[in-house]
């Protein structure tokens, strides 16, 4: 039972805060929630400039064993890593895909030829990555997907369509998964591939956002030919490949922090501000509801380390990891809401108003998590696989 | 960093589980609840004999010097067997302040009888205006002579009756945390009266009264009027320990709970199968888990003597407060008409987690101090 970092820890801490110093953007200071509708997230410019400066340092993916471009950092030093970056919402999501689910997929089930042509691209940031999972009818039933990729000679002709595929408008590369057995049982007829953006036969059309935002995009597959090397491990396994833990995955672990620095934000604009001569933190519950956000910051940071430190000692996560994630997505909704609260009326302000307080970053982030409640797993889905998975009750 | 046990409190752990599931099985618990000691004399030495006591008492004294860290560990378990009696009393309210503010003779005499398993105390901190504060502390001690008379009434005094000595927070003057002093006092004095109160978790509270009850001069713990300090350490740590009981109590009814529902049928399958039944154990695991590390933070940050220990304790109280309460809410529910009779078992931890819920602070009570430490 030790909380405390080591010296050496800390000054690797320091010298990510030194540097994000120096690098991260001056345009809208790398933080996501201050932007206005216009300069959105999915500004691919920023997010590729700053991708190219972390590839400068091998900071990509630098957990990453080094003859993949890493720099074989410990989980602990990940960690951290990940912690500085969120605190500073840094805009790392030029590779994001590539990096959390593109390249550990490809260092455990590719081909020498395919981890030579991908993996260094990644951490040299050449590449953007998007993925292609989820479908119109296929959302938490996931393996219910009915995009197909069909055999024919050396090549598969893929048809079909994707929905939130994030990035998309920018990507190179797609992680895709489709049906290639039809008539085999839902979860064993599905395989992976590896699917160059540039190739003929791929559509995207915009799927904005309720908060104005052009991320998610929907993809529409008409004769996608590709060749035989463009799939990734064996033949239907693809779903299997997709839904294991991976356990060097750990590049969400430590954002939970982002939520420390709205936190702070919001102590320090309760402590400055008045409304009508009455300081904010004498109205009715306000002080109570700070605190209640305050240990839920804590506790969220606290479920990282503690999966941290499974990894750490060598143990796959389990259930522990969903919890962490469950937890934090909640926390940071509700760090959201809270501001949006405390300010009344004006918590409904767009970032771009006079009248705002704290550039609308309460609403936005209300908005965003709002969605990450749903995405990438529902709140709901979570809940069954900590049940089911982690817990071992039955199926219904 | 390293939220783990290590290996000498992970062999702990495992030899207290098993200790107590054969020494304090459910039989005693609830035997314990009717008996008027509240607590099995022949279980109290086999504890003494693990050496338990005198856990974090320091080896010149007949400890075995462990730590904060490792006290958790073990409450957690007892936290699991609700171990029934004065354990906490006399390790933490008795021992800690002997420990942190005792002369060299106080310590002498007391803590290796302590570490033994001679000796029974309890701290009687606590009065009708059921306050934490030293605001809440009036019971008079008045200078006489060589010693002093003590007046007043002290409440919910944990397992005072049984004590062989106590430890009163008195005042001597001042006010609020001024004046404050505190006297080991021999349990048994004349004019001291125990009334044992009726709680919902049928553990032992009394109430006591002092009437001109004489004590010397020599009994007085630290210096006169300076007792509140040591009051506030002891309180640290009584309230992770605290937490430590909650985490192994929830830990409980959360295991009692899902084996239930993995094995009740109903509607021809196991009701576990059920997202109703599902998602609340998933939002149960997160209460325990997270009930658990938070409060080997705290532990640890009060170990380590860290600024932010009393801000880390009272996160820890107010988050355990709650979602202790949470998890044992969604076991009766689980559990349906069974977890609602006294035959079973479920309901022993539902109205001990209440009592342990509100002892050192409910959940409003220390976000309230968690507030106040955000220095808005």
């Amino acid at each position: 039972m030790d909380f405390r970092f080591t010296p050496e820890e800390d000054k690797f801490r320091q010298e990510i805060r030194d540097w994000l110093k120096k690098n991260l953007p001056k345009s809208g200071s790398g933080d996501r929630f201050s932007r206005t509708s216009d300069d959105n997230d999915a500004n691919p410019v920023i997010y590729l400039e700053f991708a190219k400066k972390l590839a400068s340092k091998g900071w990509v993916a630098p957990h990453w064993p080094a003859e993949y471009g890493g720099l074989g950092l410990s989980v602990i030093q990940q960690l951290i890593f990940n912690e500085e970056m969120a605190y500073a919402s840094a805009p790392i999501g030029y590779s994001m895909i590539g990096v959390g689910w593109a390249g550990p997929t490809i260092i455990v089930y590719g081909t020498d030829e395919q981890k030579k042509e991908h993996l260094s691209r990644i951490t040299n940031a050449e590449t953007m990555w998007c993925q292609g999972f989820s479908e119109p009818n296929a959302g938490s039933d996931l393996a219910a997907l009915q995009t197909r990729a069909v055999r024919d000679g050396d090549d598969y002709v893929i048809n079909g369509q994707k929905i939130w595929t994030s990035g998309a408008h920018f990507a190179n590369w797609m992680i895709l998964i489709a049906r290639t057995d039809q008539d085999a049982p839902k979860h064993k007829g599905i395989s992976y591939f590896l699917l160059d953006m540039k190739t003929p036969g791929i559509t995207t059309s915009p799927l904005i956002d309720m908060m104005g935002n052009h991320a998610f995009n929907e993809v529409f597959f008409d004769n996608v030919r590709v060749p035989r090397e463009a799939l990734l491990g064996e033949e239907n396994r693809g779903w299997y490949m997709a839904t294991t833990t991976l356990d060097f995955e750990r590049s969400s672990i430590g954002g939970a922090v982002g939520g420390q620095k709205l936190l702070e934000d919001l102590k320090t604009f309760v402590a400055e501000t008045s409304f009508n001569g009455r300081p904010i933190k004498d109205a009715p519950g306000v002080m109570g509801r700070l605190a209640d956000c305050a240990i839920d910051v804590e506790l969220g940071r606290i479920l990282s380390y503690r999966v941290a430190t499974l990894q750490a000692r060598g143990m796959v996560p389990n259930y522990e990891s969903s919890i962490a994630k469950l937890f934090n997505t909640d926390m940071q909704f509700h760090l959201g809401e809270a501001g949006m609260e405390i300010m009344g009326l004006y918590g409904q302000l767009e970032a771009d108003s006079k009248w705002v307080h704290l550039h609308g970053r309460f609403q936005r982030q209300w908005m965003w998590q709002t969605g990450l409640k749903v995405g990438g797993g529902t709140t709901e889905i979570q809940k069954n696989i900590i049940a089911q998975r982690g817990l071992g009750m039955p199926r219904g | 960093m390293d939220l783990g046990l290590d290996e000498q409190q992970e062999l702990l752990r495992n030899f207290a589980r098993d200790f107590l599931e054969k020494e304090c099985p459910e039989t005693l618990v609830r035997e314990m609840e009717e008996d008027e000691k509240g607590y099995s004399p022949d279980l109290w030495q086999k504890m003494a004999k693990q050496g338990w006591m005198g856990l974090i008492i320091s080896e010149d004294y007949g400890g075995t010097g462990m730590n904060l860290c490792e006290l958790v560990v073990l409450i957690e378990e007892f936290g699991r067997a609700l171990v029934p009696g004065p354990f906490v009393p006399t390790v933490v309210l008795g021992g800690v302040p002997i420990m942190h503010a005792g002369s060299d003779e106080q310590k002498s005499e007391l803590l290796p009888k302590i570490a033994a398993g001679d000796l029974i105390m309890t701290m009687a901190l606590t009065e009708p205006s059921a306050k934490w504060t030293a605001d809440g502390v009036h019971l008079e001690a008045k200078k006489d002579g060589g010693g002093y008379v003590l007046n007043g009434t002290k409440l919910f005094v944990q397992d005072g009756h049984v004590t062989d000595k106590m430890i009163v927070a008195t005042r001597t003057g001042g006010s609020g945390e001024d004046g404050i002093t505190l006297f080991i006092v021999d349990s048994n004095t004349d004019g001291i009266k125990f009334e044992v109160l009726k709680t919902i978790a049928a553990d032992k509270q009394s109430e006591v009264t002092f009437e001109n009850v004489r004590v010397p001069a020599s009994s007085i713990l630290g210096a006169e009027g300076k007792g509140w300090e040591i009051v506030e350490h002891t309180k640290q740590v009584a309230t992770v320990a605290a937490c430590a009981y909650l985490v192994g109590l929830s830990q409980m009814d959360f295991d009692v709970t899902l084996n239930y529902a993995k094995e009740r049928v109903q509607f021809g399958r196991p009701i576990g199968s059920f997202q109703a039944i599902q998602h609340k154990l998933a939002d149960a695991v997160i209460d325990v888990d997270g009930s658990r590390f938070i409060t080997y933070k705290a532990a640890w940050s009060l170990q380590e003597g860290e600024d932010d220990a009393d801000l880390m304790i009272s996160m820890a109280k107010a988050w355990t407060s709650d979602a202790s309460r949470r998890v044992v809410a969604h076991g009766q529910q689980i559990h349906g008409g069974i977890g609602f009779t006294k035959e079973y078992k479920i309901q022993l931890y539902f109205r001990r987690q209440k009592w342990m819920e509100l002892m050192w602070g409910d959940a409003d009570y220390h976000r309230e101090l968690v507030a106040d430490k955000l220095e808005v």
